[in-house]
C-alpha cells in the first residue's frame, strides 16, 4: 500500500472519531459505494448553499407580499418551493407565524430533526440535550437564555417535530423598517429567529 | 424504546450555550460523516437510520456529539445492509438528489378516526422498537389541530416491516396538561393514529 510521510503526519493529528471515519470513508471507497469527490460537493452544498439566507428570503418575502404569505400559510411546501428551496428534509413544510399573541418555538426532542432547504444543517445546541430537554418543559426559561423575554400575555406555542412534517417560524418583523427593500429585510432575519429562539433583528 | 434519546422534559444538562455564529461544521470529520450518511446508497429508511442512532448506549449517547451518533448508526445499518455500487452518487448527483421533491403521505383506505377540535389521549404504551411517541406525552390528553394525511409509519418502517401508512395529526397539549404550568403556553406533537385513542 503506497504510504509517504505526508499522510503519516496527517494521521498523527487526527483524533480517534476522526481516523474512524476516515476508515469508513475508505473502505466505502474502495468498494465502490461513494465518490470522494461526491462527498466534496455535499459538503461544500451544506456549508455554502443550503442555509438559513434561504429562509431568511421566505421571511422577507412574507413580510412585504401578503399574498405570499397567505400562500405560506395554507401551503408552505408550495410557496416555499416556488423561490426554489425543496427536497431533503423539507418533503412536508408549515409556517408557523409569530404574534403579539403567540410566539412559536421549535424544536426536536427525539433526535435532530430541522427544516434543511430553508435552514441548512442544525447547529449544534439544537441538537443537543440542553435544548432538546428543556424546550418542551420550560420554554420561557430557555428563551431567556438566548435574551427573550416575552409579556405574559404573549403565549408560548412550542413544536416537538416528531414526524417529516418541518416547521419554519416566520418572526415578527422588527419596529421602524418601513422603509427596507426585501434584500435589506432578508438580512434582519437571523437563523435563531426561524427556530423561534430569538427575535428577528441583528445578533450581537 | 424507552431510550436515552427521547430527552422531553429531562432536567439537569445545563446551560444551553448557543453561540450566535458557529461553522456549518465544527471539524473537518464532521462534514466527511454526514456527506457519507447522505451518499451512501442503502436500501434503508430513514426510520431504519434513526433507529440505529438510538440504539446507542446511553452513556455514550450522552457524552458523544450528533455526528459520532450518526457514525454508529451508520457503522451498524451497514452491518445488516448492501450497499447498490452502481447507484453510487457521483458528482453532478448531488444537487438534484437534494432537492429532489419527495413525499412521505401514502394513499390508505381506512377513514381518520379522529376529527380536528376532537380530544385524543396518547396511548400509556411502551414498545421495545423504535417509536415517535415521546413519554413526556404518553397517557395525556390534547386536542386534534391538523390532519396531515396518511404517513409512512416509523414504527413498522424502522423495523423493515414495510411503511404501513397511518393517519397523522397534529394534537395541541397545554402545559398545564403536559406539565402543570399554571400559564396558557402549548406543545404541539405529530402523532400518528395508532398512538392515540379517543378521549
Amino acid at each position: 500500500m503506497p504510504h509517504d510521510g505526508h499522510d503519516h503526519d496527517d494521521h498523527s493529528e487526527l483524533s480517534p472519531i476522526a481516523l474512524r471515519v476516515r476508515a469508513l470513508e475508505s473502505l466505502l471507497v474502495e468498494k465502490g459505494y461513494v465518490d470522494p469527490a461526491a462527498l466534496d460537493v455535499l459538503i461544500d452544498t451544506y456549508e455554502t448553499k443550503i442555509g438559513p439566507r434561504n429562509g431568511a428570503k421566505v421571511v422577507a418575502r412574507a413580510w412585504t407580499d401578503p399574498a405570499y404569505a397567505k400562500w405560506l400559510k395554507e401551503d408552505a411546501t408550495a410557496a416555499i418551493e416556488s423561490l426554489g428551496y425543496t427536497g431533503r428534509q423539507g418533503e412536508h413544510m408549515v409556517a408557523l407565524f409569530n404574534t403579539p399573541e403567540i410566539h412559536n418555538m421549535v424544536v426536536c426532542t427525539l433526535c435532530s430533526c430541522y427544516p434543511w432547504p430553508v435552514l441548512g444543517l442544525p447547529p449544534v445546541w439544537y441538537k443537543s440535550p440542553p435544548y432538546r430537554s428543556r424546550a418542551v418543559i420550560d420554554p420561557r426559561g430557555v428563551l431567556a437564555e438566548f435574551g427573550v423575554t416575552l409579556p405574559e400575555t404573549t403565549k408560548v406555542s412550542v413544536w416537538d417535530s416528531t414526524a417529516e412534517i418541518r416547521y419554519l417560524v416566520i418572526p415578527m418583523r422588527p419596529a421602524n423598517t418601513e422603509g427596507l427593500s426585501e434584500d435589506e429585510l432578508a438580512g434582519l432575519v437571523n437563523r435563531d429567529s426561524m427556530i423561534g429562539t430569538r427575535l428577528a433583528g441583528k445578533v450581537a | 424504546m424507552n431510550g436515552v434519546h427521547d430527552l422531553g422534559g429531562m432536567m439537569g444538562f445545563g446551560p444551553i450555550a448557543a453561540p450566535a455564529v458557529e461553522p456549518v461544521f465544527h471539524e473537518k470529520w464532521e462534514g466527511r460523516m454526514a456527506a457519507l450518511v447522505m451518499a451512501v446508497p442503502g436500501d434503508w429508511s430513514i426510520d431504519e437510520d434513526r433507529a440505529a442512532c438510538e440504539s446507542m448506549h446511553p452513556a455514550k449517547y450522552l457524552k458523544t456529539s450528533y455526528y459520532e451518533h450518526w457514525l454508529h448508526g451508520l457503522e451498524l445499518l451497514l452491518k445488516k445492509h448492501t450497499p447498490d455500487s452502481a447507484s453510487a452518487m457521483r458528482p453532478a448527483d448531488i444537487w438534484p438528489a437534494l432537492t429532489a421533491r419527495r413525499s412521505y403521505v401514502r394513499d390508505i383506505e381506512t377513514p381518520a378516526a379522529f376529527a380536528v377540535g376532537q380530544n385524543v389521549r396518547v396511548k400509556v404504551m411502551h414498545p421495545a422498537g423504535h417509536t415517535r411517541a415521546p413519554r413526556y406525552v404518553r397517557g395525556h390528553t390534547g386536542e386534534v389541530v391538523r390532519l396531515h394525511g396518511a404517513h409512512v409509519f416509523p414504527d413498522s418502517n424502522a423495523l423493515g416491516r414495510g411503511e404501513n401508512p397511518q393517519w397523522l395529526y397534529t394534537v395541541r397539549f397545554t402545559a398545564k396538561e403536559l406539565w402543570g404550568r399554571a400559564n396558557d403556553d402549548t406543545v404541539m406533537l405529530d402523532l400518528w393514529e395508532p398512538y392515540l385513542e379517543p378521549a
